[in-house]
């Protein structure tokens, strides 16, 4: 099935999960990693059940924060 | 190498300082050839954390920022933050929370507020800090 994952086409087995996903796309950091599935957030505790579905748009954020602390 | 126009630096700039006492901060897009960027798109984010030592960009308006960063055809840069007393450098904090060793960082430090100085780094996994030059034309 056809996914779009950060805004491109990719080909992948049909019922990947989101967190298949994240381990084929070799993100980085994903403890810290925000996903969207069709513009919506998901909650970190469904990475492993949600099976993503062909058409499926997905996106990866990264928290950002830091500060000026030393 | 970032190229940056004035007019985004200023843009930044004025983010920062209308943020204070608060700690500001923001996405970067544009273009890259090869190790030079070209910041063509400054997106002002809403620190949620509200505070003038830690800042934590607003998950909506990242997604936001992203999706319209793509729209126009840009990749997304790297991001900025103020340090309101403090000077244009990683905190600690700064590297612990890096998570993505292709994004540029900048630090605008505002601890000089006559000469508000700019700079922008490269953390690696390691938390290595490199910094990378910026040209403001």
């Amino acid at each position: 099935m056809k996914l779009t994952v950060a805004g491109k086409k990719k080909e992948v087995k049909d019922g990947i999960t989101v967190a298949e996903l994240i381990e084929e796309e070799q993100i980085e950091n994903p403890l810290y990693v925000t996903v969207t599935v069709n513009e919506e957030f998901l909650q970190r505790d469904d990475f492993e059940t949600t099976k993503l579905k062909d058409g499926d748009e997905v996106e990866f954020l990264y928290f950002m924060g830091g500060g000026s602390v030393r | 190498m970032l190229y940056i126009e004035k007019k985004d630096y200023d843009k930044i700039l004025k983010h920062a300082t209308d943020g204070l006492p608060n700690e500001a901060c923001g996405l970067i897009a544009g273009t890259a050839d090869g190790e030079e960027k070209y910041v063509r798109e400054v997106y002002l984010l809403t620190n949620i954390d509200a505070s003038n030592e830690h800042f934590s960009m607003d998950p909506k308006e990242q997604f936001a920022a992203v999706k319209d960063a793509r729209a126009k055809g840009y990749e997304l840069l790297g991001n900025f933050h103020s340090h309101p007393e403090s000077p244009s450098r990683p905190s600690e904090e700064d590297k612990r929370l890096a998570y993505d060793s292709k994004a540029n960082y900048l630090i605008l430090s505002l601890e000089d507020r006559e000469h508000p100085v700019l700079h922008a780094f490269l953390i690696d996994e390691n938390k290595n800090v490199t910094e990378n030059p910026i040209v403001i034309r």
